[in-house]
């Protein structure tokens, strides 16, 4: 076997009570594409922020090409030949690309020997590896996958021969994907050595030579790919069997619940991001809005929830009219019956800083339940928490705690537990179990399930194909603001990649 | 992401953390004392027996710290909302147009018990109002709150002089302030409670009834703040603007109704200096207790407890330091304000120096005990 080019040794961490990393031993060889598992929470993202030098590691050695390597920043990293592309992208929008290049590796005060000297060691790059893209684009022009490319020719620029990326393919559609792919099996095959994190297990499988599962901050076990299979990673994570399917009967569509039409929104710098929309929801079933991220869902999800005027349009719901372009606010909405679980769970769904019973009620603060005159009922409160927490398994099961002391797949039992208690007649919920683990997910959809079984109308906007297929009963795929198809959940995941690519509307204007 | 810092006993959060850093203030302080050739443990005694060490000392400290803790509160209120008022300043002083109004017309009909409850609402009003116009101009308009209030402060103290010099001075008088108050307008003393405690006589000082009110509303913000639904709303708004628009709560309201509330409280600021003390109302009678309000709020972590501990630290720094630049020739009453400074800039600006040493010898003394004491309340 080759050299190991990265060698973690006994790397303990904790964060107070949080043992997030324990006696931690992962050996990466030299040329190979390691993956890393594990749900959230299981300490892959501390462990390599270790390795990256953003946290230091209370015991334990890290060995960089058999060298015992001191990492206390990330310039110590870069030093020791470590680069890292994350999953929110550190770039400076208004730069061009070669100026994102060069930022914090210039060689003097003056930019343009930077400059020149940047340029030609692009153009290599380019040639070594096929990482194409254009110097001098502005990164705010570049599409995701390109900009993520950017990331990585940063880590290639500064010398890095390890590569670690973070969830990579989170924002990108399957084509870019499989583009990624194919550069990082180049990178391989050019003697780099690629750690990748994520939690798509497929994606483990179609790349990696070896992978390692992480669970509750220890490292469960190191396989090669090629003599594990996806179910026996998904038991490794989670500790026990896991259905990776969804089980679902036919959808029994009833009445129109919630119909849109014509609607325009567009974001706070003008730029119109949902464009001339139209489409209902029925009672008992579930809509999935499918799209690559940043093509109008989230603009569409707050303006149907009252949170973002629109622009025009009309909108019905249970056969009366609602004003999205202004009147209508996300309490009366509420009151009439439309409960809304946020992408962002972390500044918009909850308030992280609450006791977890006070998030319970969130949006829902007026109801006299938990009110005694002006004041709150604290005692109603926490008992109607306590109740929520059995009937959801949300875990730890104190509805005193703070909310940020709750992992993420519990922090979002928690909205989804507030919502659909209120028993709402239509339910829209966004990106369900974007960073929840996979016990968790298996809840969620199973609840959402029962939404629409139980006569709800459920629009459901996630940028996971494979949950939009697994849940949805009709299928509408978004690009840059427009609904460009419609499919049931039979399509294939080639035929909905292309429209989420918007490819189908090219060949049609031609 | 959540920070890496480990979470401490409540007790060390409140408790040793602003000890340690007003430690180092007093350490820094010391230093400045030395710097003057005076020697700083002198220098300490001095200070704290001014503060304390006499009935007449006491009732000082508690006077000064009466008009901290409405001043402290408001700004508490405005940051449990996400807004930074630091217009109490000019809040206070346009509340004195109120209490004069209210005095000057009824302190030769009404008996204080009934002109007091008026007086508070005028001042209260009066400081709303002057809260209202920054408030709208946040919601409405965008403009900073923090720009506007301050220079309000400004247009205040304008307005101020304006009224005194001008309009409300009695004809032929010389200092620019209303004619003294008359019975009715002057609050009795609590010098009484103090003599309880077994200190001698206290011949003059000004504290007052108004202390009561303090504590009474440090009570009831702390009831608004955490017990009603408007202090929910207004902790929703104050930690994420996003997850209030989510609930359906409407900004404008909630700024516009923090605010008031805000002004109020730094309006009931000058019942204590004025009805309380000088028995009238004058030029510059506020005299930067807006402004220690906001270090107040920043030590007392904007809890009412925090708060009213904090506004009697600072009342000793006012009294005992007036006694310190009495003792000590060589250390000027701008002294006291360094020493002040400091403490300021320990407890409030650099609040968090201390806390990742502090985290990181917890952490290591017993893991256990870290982040614990949430988790171990249901235990």
């Amino acid at each position: 076997m080759a050299e190991a080019a990265i060698e973690l040794i006994g790397i303990n961490k904790s964060f107070g009570p949080v043992h997030a990393n324990r006696d931690i031993n992962l050996e990466v060889a030299r040329g190979t594409i390691h993956g890393i598992v594990g749900e959230n929470g299981a300490g892959k993202s501390t462990l390599m922020s270790i390795l990256y030098g953003f946290y230091q590691a209370d015991s334990g050695e890290i060995k960089v090409n058999g060298k015992p390597a001191s990492i206390k920043t990330s310039n110590d990293a870069i030093a020791a030949g470590i680069g890292m592309v994350h999953q929110h992208f550190m770039l400076v929008d208004n730069f061009t690309v070669l100026e994102n290049v060069i930022l914090g590796a210039e060689s003097n005060a003056l930019l343009n020997s930077s400059i020149a000297k940047a340029r030609s060691e692009l153009v290599r790059l380019e040639r070594e590896y096929g990482l194409q893209v254009n110097p001098d684009a502005l990164i705010e022009e570049l599409p995701v996958g390109l900009q993520q490319r950017v990331e990585i020719l940063k880590a290639l620029y500064r010398g890095a021969e390890i590569l670690i990326l973070d969830e990579p393919t989170g924002v990108l559609t399957p084509a870019e994907a499989d583009h990624l792919f194919r550069i990082l099996k180049q990178l391989k095959e050019q003697g780099k050595t690629v750690v990748l994190i994520t939690h798509k297990l497929r994606e483990i499988m179609a790349i990696t030579d070896t992978v390692s599962v992480m669970r509750q901050g220890t490292m469960v076990a190191t396989r090669e790919t090629a003599k594990t299979t996806v179910e026996e990673l998904a038991e490794l994570m989670v500790g026990r069997r896991v259905l990776l399917r969804v089980d679902k009967g036919e959808a029994k569509p009833g009445a129109v619940k919630l119909s849109v039409k014509n609607l325009v929104v567009r974001d706070s710098r003008g730029v119109t991001m949902v464009d001339d929309v139209s489409f209902e929801v029925r009672a008992g079933e579930i809509v999935g809005i499918a799209g690559v991220a940043g093509n109008g869902q989230s603009e569409l999800l707050e303006a149907i929830s009252g949170i973002r005027n629109a622009v025009s349009g009309s909108a019905m719901l249970d056969g009366k009219p609602i004003d999205l372009t202004g009147a209508a606010d996300p309490g009366e909405l509420r009151e009439r019956g439309l409960a809304h679980v946020p992408e962002d769970r972390h500044h918009v769904g909850l308030v992280l800083a609450f006791e977890e019973n006070e998030n319970s009620i969130l949006g829902y603060h007026d109801d006299p339940r938990y009110l005694k005159g002006p004041l709150l009922n604290i005692d109603a409160i926490v008992a109607d928490a306590k109740d929520k927490i059995e009937k959801y398994d949300i875990r730890p099961s104190n509805p005193r705690l703070k909310t940020a002391n709750f992992s993420g797949g519990n922090q979002q039992k928690i909205v989804l537990a507030r919502e659909i208690e209120q028993d709402p007649g239509v339910l829209i919920v966004g990106q369900p179990t974007r960073g929840v683990d996979v016990g968790a997910i298996e809840f969620i959809h199973k609840r959402l399930i029962a939404m629409r079984d139980a006569g709800k109308a459920v629009l459901l906007v996630s940028v996971e194909l494979d949950e939009i297929r697994s849940l949805s009963d009709r299928i509408l795929v978004m690009f840059a603001g427009r609904i460009v198809g419609e499919r049931g959940p039979e399509a294939g995941e080639g035929e909905l990649g292309l429209l989420m690519a918007g490819v189908e509307q090219k060949e049609a204007a031609e | 992401m959540s920070a890496p810092y480990a979470k401490l006993p409540a007790w060390a959060d409140y408790g040793l953390i602003p000890l340690v850093n007003l430690a180092v203030a007093f350490i820094v302080a010391g230093l400045v004392v030395l710097l003057v050739g005076e020697n700083p443990f002198r220098a300490a005694v001095i200070l704290v027996e001014g503060a304390f060490g006499r009935g007449q000392g006491i009732a000082y400290t508690l006077f000064y710290a009466t008009t901290f803790i409405f001043s402290g509160l408001s700004v508490a209120v405005a940051f449990h909302c996400g807004l930074f008022n630091i217009g109490g300043e000019g809040q206070g002083y346009i509340a004195g147009l109120g209490i004069a109004i209210v005095c000057l017309s009824l302190d030769s009909v009404l008996p204080w018990y009934l002109l007091f409850p008026i007086a508070i609402a005028a001042a209260a009003l009066f400081g709303a109002l002057w809260a209202l116009i920054p408030a709208w101009l946040q919601a409405k308009r965008g403009s900073h709150i923090v720009i506007t209030t301050i220079m309000f402060n400004f247009i205040a103290a304008s307005i101020m002089v304006y009224m005194l010099v001008d309009v409300i001075k009695p004809v032929g008088a010389m200092a620019p302030q209303t004619r003294n108050f008359l019975d009715g307008a002057q609050l009795p003393k609590l010098n009484w409670l103090i003599e309880l405690f077994g200190f001698a006589k206290i011949r003059s000082a000004p504290f007052n009834i108004s202390f009561i009110l303090a504590l009474v509303m440090a009570w009831l913000v702390w009831l608004l703040i955490w017990r009603t639904k408007l202090g929910y709303e207004m902790r929703t708004y104050g930690f994420s603007p996003k997850a209030a628009r989510y609930a359906g709560i409407s900004e404008t309201r909630i700024i516009l109704v923090t605010m008031m509330i805000s002004g109020a409280l730094s309006g009931m600021m000058a019942l204590n200096p004025t009805m309380g003390d000088q028995h009238n109302v004058a030029l510059d009678f506020v005299s930067g207790a807006g402004f220690v309000g906001i270090a107040v709020a920043l030590m007392g972590r904007s809890h009412p407890v925090g708060i009213v501990l904090a506004s009697i630290l600072f009342g000793m720094l006012y009294q005992g330091g007036a006694e310190l630049s009495f003792e000590m020739p060589n250390i000027s009453r701008d002294m006291i304000v360094i020493i002040q400074g400091l403490v300021i800039l320990f407890a409030g600006a650099l609040e968090h120096m201390f806390r990742p040493a502090i985290q990181a010898l917890f952490a290591s003394l017993s893991p256990k005990s870290v982040g614990m004491a949430e988790a171990g309340k249901g235990a």
